[in-house]
């Protein structure tokens, strides 16, 4: 789906998001949340990147953020040119038909009191200057763009199923012809059998449309299935960001291994293999841990994992990752440097923690 | 794995209706399987196909009305669960049959602490003292992973995280040592790391205590991993069964044959486009009198319109209620 150099249509640099926390009776500024912290990576036009994380890492921070539905604590995002994390308030009304959304919930993000043909329309109307015959024209296009019959026009949501109602929401984002949709966690509420009807009508879409995608997802099979590259988050930072074969066929990132490890394949024989089980819980990000945000679960940090945050860094040919492992530069540290090349990747699926 | 031998539960043509101001609403339409002792049976569906129903109206945790009980039978241990008074029910429920629920931010009580909740059962079913049940819940505690048992009992469910509060629930499931532990998508709100520790805690308390358990979920992936034998249904009806390794490489349903296909893999080739399957899930307004999943079929022949196709063993242990996968063959 790439071309030889493609023209680079989102630019993320060092994104931060972070929630303040007051206390007390004068709630005084009491420290952060610390959502995203951090994070930078670019998707080129056409393409499509997979964000995948466990629930609280940040991903949708990251969706909401890119599109500033939140006010960034720092960092850029630049779109088609523009940094959206600056931009005056008129300028950015201007720029959101560029930017679309949808939404994980399809019950929560629709109006129960608007019929479809007004969902649908209303981008139109906010930000365009259509007749109302050309506007319920092109309403009808994009139903039947996203497979709904034009006969639906007048119901409200609740007459809908959770996939027809997916389906909406993606006709309304496309509505201003959009260049960028970041889709946030688009199919986690529908039933398998549906999933695969929305991810497909995803990816028609983006074939006819050009359009370039943000995918945020929990679900990792589904996100090889749609993602060009994917980007593992976890506490609010980016840990590997690799193209989509080279993550699945050999994860770098000891969170990316122990995360792909722990999926459930439907197979009998794959699901009882021997698995990387971490233990623990995810600290929470208002308290992130002073070393690398994994240290505490990580089955193989050593002394340097839980002094330093590690930076994101390409260690092979278009894959970056942030840890202390693959580090090559490594020369700080009393026992630093000979940690890091002993853990070839190869020699490194061998020594799984619980064996 | 036993099989078939050693019955601890054995379910027959359970039939259970709601009714709602929309009309009547088939959820369970002759329902019929068994369980073996120590065994675990995989129940999966997509939502609406009436999994959940099934196994709560064997216990009688449907609330009546809506929920109405239309035939059947539900034997434990030698007793019909569907005759016996509430009294009685009560008494079952907690003691022979442990559930837990899919939801552990919900389902715990937030004003009591977590030891309280877990002794609640021991007190009720099994007659211990108080200093007694809280031995007892402390153990419990340590059984299902949780470090530093003995000052998190007097914690409250908000001071857990939600993998920690799934263990309580099977904390509280487990503690009278129940013959059959229902699991009613117990790891689907969790993370897929979450996941991966309560799967590896219900194979070694399956291990140490050797209870049989009903596992509910949408999920094949984790059907794969911890199943003995499973059941797929929708439309309130069982369409196949078979021991997992024969239902993953030997699927005969084509709901079955579609659902494998539509998940995408972790591994393996990358399909260039998704399988689908068209349509929605049915709405059983009525007893199904021709096959629930027609509509959505590749494989519809004129018989599936007008007749509901009754399950047919079509090997060891694995049967199937399909028209065309048993060849036309009538029984």
């Amino acid at each position: 789906m790439l071309d030889a150099t493609p023209k680079t249509l989102v630019q993320v640099r060092d994104l931060k998001m972070y929630f303040p926390i007051y206390a007390g009776i004068l709630r005084r500024h009491r420290g952060d949340v610390k959502a995203v912290d951090g994070v930078s990576f670019d998707i080129a036009q056409g393409e499509t990147l997979g964000l995948v994380g466990e629930s609280g890492c940040g991903k949708s921070t990251v969706g909401r953020a890119l599109l500033r539905l939140y006010e960034p604590t720092g960092g850029s995002v630049v779109i088609d040119g523009e940094d959206i994390a600056t931009l005056a308030p008129e300028a950015l009304r201007r720029k959101r038909p560029t930017m679309q959304m949808v939404f994980q919930d399809p019950q929560a993000s629709l109006n129960p009191r608007m019929t479809l043909a007004e969902i649908i329309g209303e981008p139109l109307v906010e930000h365009g200057n259509l007749t109302p015959q050309d506007r319920l024209k092109r309403i009808y296009d994009l139903m039947d763009q996203v497979g709904l019959n034009r006969r639906f026009a007048g119901r409200f949501p609740h007459e809908f199923s959770g996939g027809q109602r997916q389906r909406i929401g993606i006709a309304r984002a496309l509505a201003l012809n959009p260049k960028f949709i970041v889709c946030d966690e688009p199919i986690a509420a529908l039933d398998v059998s549906i999933q695969a009807q929305v991810v497909n009508l995803l990816e028609d879409l983006q074939d006819n449309l050009g359009l370039t995608y943000l995918f945020i997802s929990h679900d990792l099979s589904m996100v090889r299935h749609i993602a060009d590259r994917v980007a593992v988050m976890y506490l609010g930072r980016i840990a590997e960001l690799s193209p989509r074969d080279a993550l699945y066929d050999r994860p770098l990132h000891p969170y990316a291994e122990a995360l792909l490890s722990a999926v459930n394949e439907p197979d009998p024989m794959l699901a009882r293999r021997e698995r990387i089980i971490l233990q623990g819980d995810v600290p929470s990000p208002a308290r992130p841990p002073k070393g690398c945000n994994f240290s505490t679960r990580c089955p193989r940090a050593f002394a340097r994992c839980h002094a330093e945050k590690p930076q994101l860094s390409e260690v092979e040919p278009g894959r970056h990752v942030a840890c202390f492992l693959y580090d090559t530069t490594a020369k700080a540290g009393p026992t630093g440097g000979p940690e890091a090349p002993r853990l070839k990747p190869a020699a490194y699926n061998q020594q799984g923690e619980h064996q | 794995m036993p099989d078939g031998g050693d019955l601890v539960l054995d379910v027959k043509g359970l039939k259970t209706v709601f009714r709602t101001r929309g009309g009547e609403v088939h959820a369970v339409n002759s329902v019929s399987f068994h369980l073996g002792r120590g065994e675990l049976l995989g129940v999966v569906g997509e939502s609406g196909s009436g999994k959940s129903v099934t196994m709560m109206s064997l216990i009688g945790l449907l609330p009546s009305p809506p929920a109405e009980n239309r035939g059947g039978q539900v034997l434990l241990g030698g007793r019909d669960l569907l005759k016996i008074t509430d009294e009685e029910l009560r008494a079952v429920r907690g003691a022979k049959v442990g559930f837990i629920f899919q939801d552990p931010m919900t389902s715990l009580n937030p004003v009591f602490t977590v030891g309280d909740q877990i002794m609640e059962p021991l007190i009720r079913h099994m007659g211990l003292t108080r200093a007694q049940a809280r031995v007892r819940a402390a153990e419990l505690l340590e059984l299902v992973g949780i470090s530093d048992a003995a000052t998190r009992i007097d914690n409250y469910p908000h001071q857990f995280s939600g993998g920690m509060r799934q263990r309580v629930m099977i904390a509280i499931a487990l503690s009278c040592d129940p013959d059959v532990l229902i699991a009613d998508e117990p790891t689907t709100a969790l993370d897929v790391t979450i996941q991966a520790q309560i799967l590896e805690l219900v194979k070694e308390l399956r291990q140490k205590l050797g209870m049989a358990i009903i596992w509910i979920t949408h999920d094949l992936g984790v059907i794969a991993g911890i199943a003995d034998r499973v059941m797929v249904m929708y439309g309130g009806q069982v369409v196949e069964q078979a021991p997992v390794r024969d239902l993953f490489a030997n699927p005969q349903h084509p709901y079955t044959r579609a659902l494998l296909k539509t998940i995408p893999s972790l591994h393996g080739k990358r399909a260039a486009r998704l399988q689908v399957i068209e349509g929605q899930p049915p709405i059983m307004t009525a007893a199904p009198t021709a096959c629930a999943f027609r509509d959505r079929c590749a494989q519809r022949m004129d018989r599936c319109d007008h007749e509901n196709p009754q399950r047919r063993p079509v090997g060891a242990g694995h049967d199937v209620a399909c028209h065309w996968s048993a060849g036309g063959v009538d029984a």
